[in-house]
């Protein structure tokens, strides 16, 4: 196996890229969900719905766009819910969240059943085919690789300039970041820290769904059980290993994404006598790795976990 | 005084929580150009009634009037649009943004696609020039001194267009000469036109810069007069609602030394250097105080005499024995007793009873539990004496701690520490928040404990309690502590000085 043809292989990068998608739009909802203050652990069930619900939109006849739409939309009531519990009644975000994914993830299977008895192979539909950008696409290697992508990578990419922009140089990005440093701050002035910290759980869950949409409905064109497979939960590191800012979440998905690439690659070229499963690993131990690294300095959002509570004393 | 126009006016204002009354039905009002002072005893309901006017809580009753209109009831929004500024207690800012973004926050339509930054930080430059409050735009609100956060408050509330301003006892954190600097400030403001409510329980303070003052004791009015007409005692009186005769320190010859600490250093979890060569000698039958602005190593220093944090360098020594192993069970055993700063947070366990708080330290021995078994009669007897003689008042022995009231609760933790009769005690502010019988309570036990023979070594940041209890005053600056100063000798302006780190210079060995 030569380590060096891989890295000049344009299918290496392109998988990369690919794979770095899902996890660009889950690292950035969480992202926004935890600069507001609230961990949102409902995100690996919230990809599953995404995943779904757009994979069924789309295998009812719907349009791709749309079906795009609608798995924000369903991650977006998800989130609301989320919020219902961990900031209006300020009940605790780690329990909230993890009944979030189990309710998403068991309703999502639940209506696939529902919608689809007695199917044993998972049906098919027409999923978004690549778009290679005139010119650049052209540039060997890394251009072949960045820009002959599904147009949802693209929007995952925009989206990463856009939520930067948006927390860094607007007042509704400020109060965000406010609002997950020292809610009593943003109060003071005059602004409603429910509100807030209710819009940001609510969009970042959209972000979330689309990410699981981007899995049924551009790089497969089915929808399996299990097919998240932890991928949610990887975001969640993710966002550590970001200290919070959505570059450095970019580069930490594409890290793991070429972590992941790898390890396929090398699993498939080595006749070896390890076993695979240690391959499998692979990623997951190298992001614990880099989490351990990148992250000893983070500067958490001060007033992560901890609900507001108007009124009190 | 009738022609003088009226700013803002309270109207029979009442808030429960739960079965306290915070406020019962306060009316007062405040003129334009003049300075309010509100003055009560903590817990008396001054917080509660800024917070009504400020649209935090709701009031149960009543209501409130900014220039003749009536604000909607739990909304700071329309209090800060009809130019009512807060500077509360505890600062209300966001450590890692920067100044200017703590500002603008909220000034702007939230849609707007870009901030108007530059425009901002023109603003409130002009007016950190026009009011002499200097600082930095672009520092992080991390990095600024507590003077400088304070000076951050008032300028979100003028930057707001606050036309009356409400500060929630402000000097609390501050040297006697910040203190002088802020009321420079605000002498400058009212000339301006703005009205001040002023909220405070130093006495002294409040003669100096209020027009009228209002005391409240027990979440109602109880008096109101201008300041002229005031005396301190009658003011005193009215707050406490009765004279509490202060204790008198009683002069003793010092004994042995007790605890030694010798050019110790010591660093935090971030490797901060926290303690900087620190030495001090504590003897039998002395009580030391320890002045200082908080955050200058006073809690690093309690954490090495509690052994939670051991020092890098340096020794420390327990009656002439030096101490090896740090941590907090071998240091009790030693005979340090521990009055924690935080007494929700290391002093007790809020959800346990009394009986089982008064034990906290001392559950393993055999006279509290056998063979694994605790020792439930012995355990409420216990707890029953105790009561008794520390007067432990609002409950009985299976009352949860979290119920009772400050002054009881530090009573909890000075029976379980002056049980043991420890040689050293470690007193970290312990009257902060409480109410005068409360603290005069504390004093006397640690006069008591003085006589008895142990060394106390006081933290406090209440300067006038330094230097009524102390024998000797040390000051604590930047993770340094001076050469100690007989009581008689030091005055409060000294003390503001060193504090500020001014003329301070810190002691060399001694051992």
């Amino acid at each position: 196996m030569d380590l060096l043809d891989m890295f000049l292989n344009v299918g290496f990068w392109a998988a990369t890229v690919r794979m770095a998608t899902p996890l660009i739009f889950g690292t950035l909802g969480e992202l926004i969900c935890e600069r507001a203050g609230v961990l949102n652990l409902g995100i690996e069930g919230i990809m599953t719905t995404g995943a779904m619900v757009a994979w069924m939109w789309v295998y009812q006849g719907g349009d791709l766009w749309t079906a795009v739409l609608v798995a924000a939309a369903f991650g977006m009531l998800f989130g609301y819910l989320h919020s219902m519990f961990s900031v209006y009644m300020g009940l605790s975000q780690h329990v909230t969240g993890i009944g979030i994914t189990l309710l998403a993830t068991s309703l999502s299977y639940f209506s696939f059943r529902m919608l689809l008895p007695g199917v044993t192979t998972p049906p098919k539909i027409e999923p978004f085919e690549l778009e290679p950008i005139p010119f650049l696409s052209d540039i060997p290697v890394l251009g072949e690789a960045l820009f002959t992508q599904s147009p949802l990578t693209y929007l995952a990419f925009v989206l990463v300039i856009v939520v930067a922009y948006v927390l860094y140089k607007t007042p509704v990005g400020l109060a965000v970041r406010m609002v997950g440093e020292n809610p009593m701050a943003v109060e003071v002035q005059g602004i409603d820290v429910y509100r807030v910290r209710t819009a940001a759980v609510t969009v970042g869950s959209g972000f979330m769904a689309v990410g699981g949409a981007f899995l049924t409905i551009s790089v497969f064109d089915a929808f399996y059980f299990d097919m998240i497979n932890g991928r949610g939960w990887i975001c969640v590191a993710l966002v550590i290993f970001a200290s919070w800012k959505p570059g450095k979440a970019l580069l930490g998905a594409v890290l793991f994404a070429a972590f992941d690439a790898i390890q396929i690659r090398v699993q498939q070229s080595s006749a070896s006598f390890i076993p695979y499963q240690f391959y499998l690993m692979m990623p997951y131990l190298f992001s614990i790795l880099a989490l351990i690294i990148m992250s000893r300095k983070a500067a958490y959002p001060k007033a992560l976990l901890v609900p507001f509570r108007r009124g009190q004393r | 005084m009738s022609q003088s126009e009226i700013v803002l006016r309270v109207e029979g204002v009442t808030k429960r929580f739960g079965t306290l009354t915070a406020n019962s039905s306060i009316s007062f009002s405040l003129e334009k150009g003049k300075v309010l002072s509100l003055l009560g005893e903590n817990g008396a309901g001054k917080t509660t009634l800024m917070n009504i006017i400020f649209g935090h809580y709701t009031a149960d009753e009543g209501h409130v009037e900014v220039f003749g209109k009536r604000l909607e009831a739990g909304n700071p929004a329309e209090a800060i649009a009809l130019g009512v500024g807060m500077v509360h207690q505890h600062f209300t800012l966001a450590d890692n943004l920067t100044v200017l973004d703590n500002v603008i926050l909220g000034t702007e339509s939230l849609w707007r696609v870009r901030q108007a930054r530059a425009a901002a930080r023109q603003k409130l430059q002009s007016l950190s020039q026009e009011f002499g409050l200097e600082v930095n735009p672009d520092a992080l609100v991390s990095a600024l001194t507590v003077g400088e956060k304070q000076r951050v408050e008032i300028l979100k509330a003028l930057y707001r267009g606050a036309r009356v301003l409400i500060l929630d006892e402000p000097t609390a954190v501050l040297t006697p000469q910040e203190t002088d600097q802020l009321f420079a400030t605000l002498k400058d403001m009212i000339a301006r036109g703005l009205s001040v409510i002023f909220i405070s329980h130093k006495l002294g303070e409040v003669m100096q810069i209020a027009d009228r003052i209002a005391v409240l004791r027990h979440g109602q009015l109880v008096a109101e007069f201008p300041v002229a007409e005031a005396s301190r005692e009658i003011i005193a009186e009215k707050m406490v609602g009765e004279t509490i005769p202060q204790p008198k320190r009683t002069e003793m010859e010092p004994g042995e030394p007790v605890l030694q600490i010798a050019e110790a250093s010591a660093r935090d979890e971030q490797g901060q250097a926290v303690l900087k060569k620190v030495s001090l000698t504590l003897r039998s039958k002395q009580i030391i105080g320890m002045a200082g602005v908080s955050g200058n190593g006073q809690k690093a220093l309690s954490d090495l005499i509690s052994g939670l944090l051991p020092p890098t360098e340096g020794q420390v020594a327990v009656k002439g024995e030096a101490v090896r192993v740090f941590d907090p069970r071998s240091m009790v055993a030693k005979g340090v007793g521990r009055v924690p700063e935080d007494r929700h947070l290391q002093g007790v366990v809020g959800d346990f009873t009394v009986s089982e708080n008064l034990i906290l330290e001392d559950y393993t021995n055999p006279r509290f539990s056998r063979r694994g078994w605790m020792r439930a009669g012995e355990i409420a007897a216990h707890a029953r004496k105790m009561i008794k003689a520390f007067d432990i008042r609002g409950g009985g022995p299976e009352t949860i701690v979290r119920g009772l009231s400050g002054g009881n609760m530090q009573k909890v933790i000075l029976a379980r520490v002056l049980e043991n009769n420890p040689d050293i005690i470690l007193a970290n502010q312990p009257t902060r928040g409480l109410d005068v019988g409360a603290a005069t309570f504390v004093h006397e036990q640690l006069f008591k404990a003085k006589e008895r023979g142990a060394g106390v070594l006081l933290i406090s940041e209440d300067l006038e309690e330094l230097l009524a209890v102390s024998d000797q005053v040390v000051v604590m600056y930047h993770g340094q502590v001076s050469a100690p100063m007989p009581v008689e000798d030091v005055t409060l302006q000294q003390l503001g000085l060193l504090m500020s780190g001014e003329t301070f210079t810190a002691a060399g060995t001694e051992m």
